[in-house]
């Protein structure tokens, strides 16, 4: 496994605000990283240190092996692929010329550029110009726009705004065939739901700093958050039950802790009258509210220490 | 070099969709054709005009138009592609600094060189068919080729405008300002310092003070070469000073590097 981009306390001030506080980021090649937190959380500033496109002000930075701003790292710009998040794209240019001048820049022979079109289902659209385009023709432009040339590392901001869900999940499907193709890819974004499948690790952040980094897997087990059990047909019996009782949250709907799930799935299944159970493990948007509550009670913390 | 070309292409076909090209190559035939036959009528008469006082009116008129329509033609160029976006995506590209900026002004350079190429030069050629041919190219050549460096300069200038400012409605005020200080202001002070002021400039020294104006060196390019019996003004003084046309062309040239290296070493710097 190769590093494709790694942050080691990392930070970036602007005049006023702190955007990164001693950020540590590591993303080895084919793997997909989730980048998740409220409107100025750092991420795009992540993202635009690792593009190269701004400095940090201390801390060190490598994406493919060398500092994104040198220019032994000017060739592998070739390699990322960068959807920003607000791009409205040169409107009275036809969607073919747009893709057409970022292939120039990016020295990728024309032919992709009709493949691309076609990928994003934009083909029917590509002679109209870019101001007629809906919402959604505009993020799948710029989508093919990202895919261009090939990419060993696409930072994509807020990709699936805007996209009706056909196109979200045609979407995803690009991103799981450039993984496999041994891409690494970083998401960021506030719609949670979705993503969960398709990424390997999180990252938590709130006002510059990371609440939580690592796999999906070790964040659960740190958030011990309930598993949400649906039953139906139980209707009044689980609430004389003693072992059921204190999970139950609402009718049919029981919260249990991780480690209780067997025995709790075993007494709901010697009930005859039980007609369907749906388990849910705690969800992307669970965790990440988990470890923004957290995240804020510990800044709190330090904040009330730092007083007294 | 394949970089440059392609914004170099991208934004000359923007200024070919915009109809930029055809409406100033349309002003500027209009204008020189105009001037040349009916500019003789306040003396009476319809006819060509003689060439020195054609040359005279037509470059008094280009000396307004050219820095409005450069600088209206790329004061966006940056400010515009930073507030849709487009500008930090470009940033992420394999593309330099250099290259983004040399592809912007070689590409809305061509535009304005081919306007006044073919506006002035349909006025040339039609002047050459009725009169001295060799004078009529010689004099017009060296009047289309201070208008493209006029029009090149306010580009560079509104480049500069268009990258030190963040909202394009500023850049577009902060032009207007820049293209009424260089060509009513900056003149009416030299005049005032000529009235105002005893024996305060000499005449050297009012020379060396009109490099600092680009719109004054273009009219001294075209006005040393003719009667100076059509000129009248704090040109006319100027006129008399010993700088050869070449010398001029060569400050004209540096009024385009300057701005430019300005623009390339803020663009550097920029945080997005």
């Amino acid at each position: 496994m190769t590093l494709v981009v790694e942050l080691d306390t990392v930070s970036k001030h602007y005049a006023q605000v702190t955007a990164l506080d001693s950020v540590n980021l590591q993303l080895q090649a084919g793997e997909v990283m989730g980048l998740f937190g409220h409107n100025g959380a750092g991420k795009t500033t992540i993202m635009k240190l690792i593009l190269g496109v701004t400095p940090a002000c201390s801390g060190v930075l490598r994406v493919f092996g060398m500092d994104p701003l040198s220019s032994q790292a000017f060739a592998s710009r070739k390699k990322i692929g960068y959807l920003p998040e607000n791009v409205s794209f040169y409107d009275h240019l036809t969607g073919l010329q747009v893709l057409n001048y970022f292939a120039n820049l990016k020295s990728v022979p024309k032919t992709m550029v009709l493949q691309l079109l076609e990928q994003v289902g934009l083909t029917h659209a590509k002679h109209r110009t870019v101001k007629t385009y809906s919402k959604g023709m505009r993020q799948r432009l710029g989508l093919a726009q990202a895919f261009l040339g090939e990419p060993k590392l696409l930072l994509l901001d807020e990709p699936t705004i805007g996209l009706d869900p056909i196109a979200t999940q045609e979407f995803y499907q690009s991103v799981d065939k450039l993984k496999s193709d041994g891409a690494s890819i970083i998401l960021c974004s506030h719609i949670l739901p979705g993503t969960e499948q398709h990424i390997d690790k999180a990252m938590i952040m709130s006002c510059g700093q990371p609440l939580a980094h690592g796999s999906l897997i070790n964040l659960r087990q740190q958030a011990q958050l309930p598993i949400t059990i649906h039953t139906l047909g139980l209707g009044e019996a689980m609430l004389k039950d003693d072992l059921l009782r204190p999970y139950v949250v609402k009718p049919n709907i029981l919260m249990v802790p991780e480690q209780h799930k067997m025995s709790v799935i075993k007494c709901l299944t010697r009930y005859d009258n039980l007609t369907d159970i749906h388990i849910e493990p705690a969800g992307l948007g669970q965790l990440y509210e988990y470890y923004l509550a957290s995240g804020q009670d510990s800044i709190n913390q330090s904040k009330q220490g730092a007083k007294s | 070099m394949k970089l440059i070309w392609a914004v170099a292409t991208k934004e000359f076909q923007d200024g070919l969709r915009n109809r930029w090209l055809i409406s100033t190559t349309l002003i500027f035939a209009v204008l020189s054709m105009g001037l040349s036959y009916y500019g003789t009528v306040t003396s009476g008469q319809v006819g060509t005009a003689s060439l020195s006082s054609t040359i005279a009116s037509l470059s008094s008129l280009a000396v307004f138009l050219i820095p409005l329509i450069a600088l209206l033609l790329a004061y966006d160029s940056f400010v515009g592609e930073q507030e849709s976006g487009t500008l930090l995506l470009l940033l992420s590209y394999p593309i330099t600094h250099r290259q983004l900026l040399l592809g912007k002004f070689l590409g809305q350079g061509a535009i304005i060189s081919l306007a006044t190429c073919l506006g002035f030069g349909s006025a040339a050629v039609w002047l050459a068919l009725q009169e001295n041919a060799q004078q009529v190219m010689l004099t017009f050549g060296l009047f289309i080729i201070s208008s493209i460096l006029l029009g090149l300069i306010f580009i560079s200038i509104a480049y500069l405008i268009s990258l030190s400012v963040s909202e394009k409605s500023k850049a577009a005020g902060l032009a207007l300002l820049t293209w009424f200080f260089f060509v009513l202001v900056f003149d009416l002070a030299l005049l005032a310092m000529l009235v105002g002021i005893e024996d305060g400039v000499t005449q050297t020294s009012l020379v060396q003070l009109m490099m600092f104006n680009p719109t004054d060196l273009f009219r001294l390019v075209n006005l040393s070469n003719l009667d100076t019996s059509d000129i009248n003004g704090v040109l006319a003084v100027a006129i008399h000073s010993s700088l050869s046309w070449t010398t001029l062309i060569g400050f004209m040239v540096l009024w385009i590097l300057l701005p430019l290296a300005g623009s390339l070493f803020i663009l550097k710097g920029k945080t997005l």
